[in-house]
């Protein structure tokens, strides 16, 4: 079953442990400029949003890729580059409409991620789940569960607020 | 790899600017972070620097570990002659900007002399410049922080910065990184004020090798669920270190009125639980924030509710801005504790320091020392919450004549007001303690009187003193990585064998600064978390450096005479109420009057103090004047310093 990374901004503290197990396991240094996750921080309103590659059904970075480096792979469901094949023309990079798709200026690629072929480490580090790996159909499921979470607080309250009144 | 990070000297007199390797013979040594400081410390400063002088030493470090593969080494250390207390001064943040100097390629800054005009240090892959300060003088930590993004063009950038009370040279002025991660203590701040130095940001891409990434990789994730499944981390990451104080509180060691009570009464409205209703009507329910790579998350997230700060975004607020704006000046408004953090965070002004100042001169106003014409008629009684904060203002800007004497640290207000202000003041070595009464527990009576850098509880605090655990447990814990076999005792108001513990904390301590990991990461607030033996394997898969836990030991020890030795060397003598290892009066003579009933009527007594304080020397391999002797440096290779290798 095709799992997909799901983010929950809400729970995210902002310490990009994901950053720095991503760039230590992908590439065995510590440089989150290497991270194919990066957390987009308004840090004077305390908001943190960790991004990284949707692993889209009709990829735009696949359809632009002029030499067909970029394919799917359909076991794990994730976008890959074959670098004996990409010219680093970084057309892909200019298309992602997530910035998902990064180019390193050290070793001229670009790079993305790869879910760390099934075993994503910022899943497997972020104690909060902010970043989670769940099967592609259960997300939405996750997402009502907690908005109907909210409701009925919300509910309670109101009911509290009547009594009260 | 962790140990090509360089060493940078930056002249600001000259515009001179050096990088050098840090020889590996050094690292093993010192490891990094506050011990390497320490060394650089002592060796380039002059006996009787003036700390507000171009003669004083601003060091900036991460620990040896900063931006490795290990959790929580986000420390940012920083040292120099104190302008509070002309002895060592030393602070240590976390947050974000140690971690970036190492990406930028430096672990250790040097930084001499003195700016014509407002100057911050740029530093990004392996360079180094000067900038113009001009348009940053005058504003707030964090003003400043996203002008100096905006002017470089880098949302990444992460700086040190000071505020306006460091420019204003506050004599407990901070450093400070982010929303609130303060170098707080001993005033930092104050000196990178002397030295037009607005601030140091950092930015780069440079590559970490880590020696062993497979292991190393493995190893944290070990060493997180160690640190994550420890009851005490749960409970920071949920209401942050507030819980201490309510804890704390509520057996009755805490200050109140300066040092009249040791517990505030009818405090539900400042408790932990209260704080955190605060953060989730503001910010939601995940409102916990966390330094770099750290898993406890203890920060809050909060909006101020109401007042004339009303929706103003700050984190915290701490335990010290819970004694600062509550338990000591007796306050107990919501309103009062999460504006007076907000506007010590904004000035860069140490909470600790500002709450123990004021609450002295409440008491002093109480007793009739400082009148009205003294405080230009402001009402600086215990209660008022407006005088509290209006005071924080006045301390940050000078304004007035008490608001411009107390911005001179203790000893020199106290020597300005006279009339025995001075027996008043609960401080060692001239720093303000912690707003814990310490009475009715010997162990950290004795580590606030030995601390290195003034009365302090995070240089050698074995707060799990508290926890009264069994003896077999404490032997376990604290005859390792060196025997120990003497006398231990469960009771924390009990004076056997805390000598040892205090001196084994102090060696943890400082092994972690040396380290650059967080002190919520070691044996400081929960027995079961790592230290020296799981130590090694951290050190090796990350930077390749072997050592076992007694030579980790050791680097403490060494590191903790380098402290001793530059204290030595700027007068600490032993008895000495304002540069030695003593405790104010009150300790021996008032005992608590509120709390526990096993807390009730304790003081510390003077004879048993004695004779910890001489254990404690003992076993650190000093004399009875707290001085190391000739063979203990012999043993440790100091004998010969300073030694200029750096």
């Amino acid at each position: 079953m095709e799992k997909i990374l799901m983010i929950n901004y809400q729970k995210c503290t902002g310490c990009r442990l994901c950053e720095l197990v991503c760039t230590v396991m992908h590439d065995g240094v510590s440089n989150p400029s290497r991270s194919r996750i990066k957390v987009m921080k308004w840090e004077s309103e305390g908001l943190y949003i960790p991004m990284a590659c949707q692993q889209c059904d009709d990829a735009p970075c696949m359809n632009v890729c002029p030499v067909k480096a970029i394919s799917r792979d359909e076991d794990i469901g994730f976008v890959t580059v074959d670098y004996d094949l990409c010219i680093g023309c970084r057309s892909c990079v200019a298309v992602c409409p997530f910035g998902a798709m990064n180019y390193n200026v050290i070793d001229k690629k670009v790079f993305k991620c790869d879910l760390c072929g099934g075993d994503p480490q910022c899943v497997r580090f972020c104690e909060e789940k902010a970043v989670d790996y769940v099967d592609a159909s259960r997300v939405s499921m996750f997402k009502k569960k907690d908005a109907a979470k909210r409701l009925s607080v919300a509910q309670k309250e109101t009911m509290c607020l009547q009594v009260a009144v | 790899m962790a140990l090509d990070r360089k060493i940078a000297y930056i002249d600001l007199t000259t515009g001179e600017i050096e990088t050098k390797p840090i020889p590996l013979e050094l690292r093993k040594k010192f490891l990094g972070g506050r011990g390497l400081d320490a060394y650089l410390l002592y060796n380039n400063t002059k006996k009787g620097c003036d700390p507000l002088g171009p003669g004083n030493t601003l060091m900036v470090s991460g620990g040896i570990l900063s931006a490795t593969c290990a959790s929580a080494t986000a420390r940012t250390h920083i040292m120099a002659k104190s302008p509070l207390t002309g002895l060592l001064g030393s602070a240590n943040m976390g947050g974000f900007f140690a971690p970036e100097l190492a990406w930028a390629g430096f672990h250790h800054l040097v930084i001499k002399g003195k700016a014509e005009k407002p100057v911050y240090i740029w530093i990004h892959n392996g360079e180094i410049e000067i900038r113009d300060a001009g348009d940053l003088w005058g504003k707030t930590t964090t003003e400043t922080q996203w002008a100096i993004r905006e002017e470089l063009g880098d949302e990444d950038i992460k700086s040190a910065v000071i505020g306006p009370a460091g420019e204003n040279l506050v004599a407990f002025a901070n450093v400070m990184t982010g929303i609130k991660n303060a170098a707080g203590r001993t005033g930092m701040g104050c000196v990178m004020g002397s030295k037009n130095l607005k601030a140091i940001a950092a930015r780069g891409t440079m590559d970490v090798k880590i020696a062993h990434p497979v292991e190393a990789l493995e190893y944290n994730k070990r060493f997180i669920d160690q640190i994550v499944s420890a009851k005490v981390n749960q409970t920071q990451g949920a209401l942050g270190t507030p819980f201490i104080w309510g804890a704390t509180n509520s057996w009755g060691g805490i200050r109140c009125r300066n040092f009249q009570y040791n517990q505030l009464e009818n405090a539900d409205d400042i408790e932990p639980e209260a704080i955190d209703d605060v953060c989730n009507e503001t910010m939601g329910p995940h409102h916990m924030t966390g330094c770099f790579g750290c898993q406890v998350h203890c920060r809050a997230q909060y909006k101020i509710p109401s007042g004339p700060y009303a929706g103003k975004y700050d984190e915290g607020p701490e335990y010290t801005s819970q004694g600062a704006f509550c338990g000591e000046p007796e306050c107990r408004s919501m309103e009062t504790l999460l504006t007076g953090n907000h506007l010590v965070d904004q000035f860069g002004m140490d909470n600790l320091e500002t709450g123990s100042i004021i609450s002295w001169a409440m008491e002093l106003y109480e007793l009739g020392i400082l009148t009205s014409k003294d405080t230009d008629g402001l009402d600086l009684k215990f209660g008022n919450d407006e005088a509290l904060l209006e005071m924080v203002k006045r301390i940050c800007y000078r304004k007035g004549w008490l608001g411009d004497t107390l911005a001179d640290g203790g000893i020199p207000a106290s020597e300005k007001i006279g009339k025995h202000s001075f027996d008043y003041m609960i401080q060692v070595k001239g720093m303000n303690n912690l707003h814990s009464d310490e009475r009715a527990t010997p162990a950290l009576a004795l580590n606030i009187a030995t601390a290195s850098r003034g009365s302090d509880h995070l240089r050698s605090r074995p707060a799990i003193d508290l926890y009264h655990l069994p003896e077999e447990v404490l032997r376990k814990i604290y005859s390792n990585p060196v025997p120990y076999d003497g006398p231990l005792s469960s009771e924390h108001t009990s004076y056997e064998g805390k000598p040892w513990q205090v001196f084994w904390q102090e060696n943890c301590y400082m092994a972690v600064d040396c380290l650059g990991i967080c002190k919520y990461h070691t044996t400081f607030l929960g027995a079961t978390l790592p230290n020296f033996e799981d130590w090694p394997k951290v050190l090796y898969y990350n930077t390749g450096i072997e050592m076992t836990p007694r030579e980790i030991w050791d680097v403490a020890l060494r590191c903790n005479i380098m402290e001793r030795l530059f204290n030595l060397r700027e007068g600490l003598s032993r008895e000495d109420l304002k540069k030695g290892d003593m405790l104010n009066h009150r300790y021996f003579d008032e005992p608590c009057r509120r709390g526990a009933r096993d807390v009730i009527g304790l003081k510390i007594d003077r004879k048993k103090f004695k004779k910890m304080i001489d254990e404690f020397y003992e076993h650190h391999g000093w004399d009875e004047n707290g001085v190391p002797t000739p063979e203990t440096l012999k043993r440790l290779g100091l004998d010969k310093e300073p030694s200029h290798l750096l």
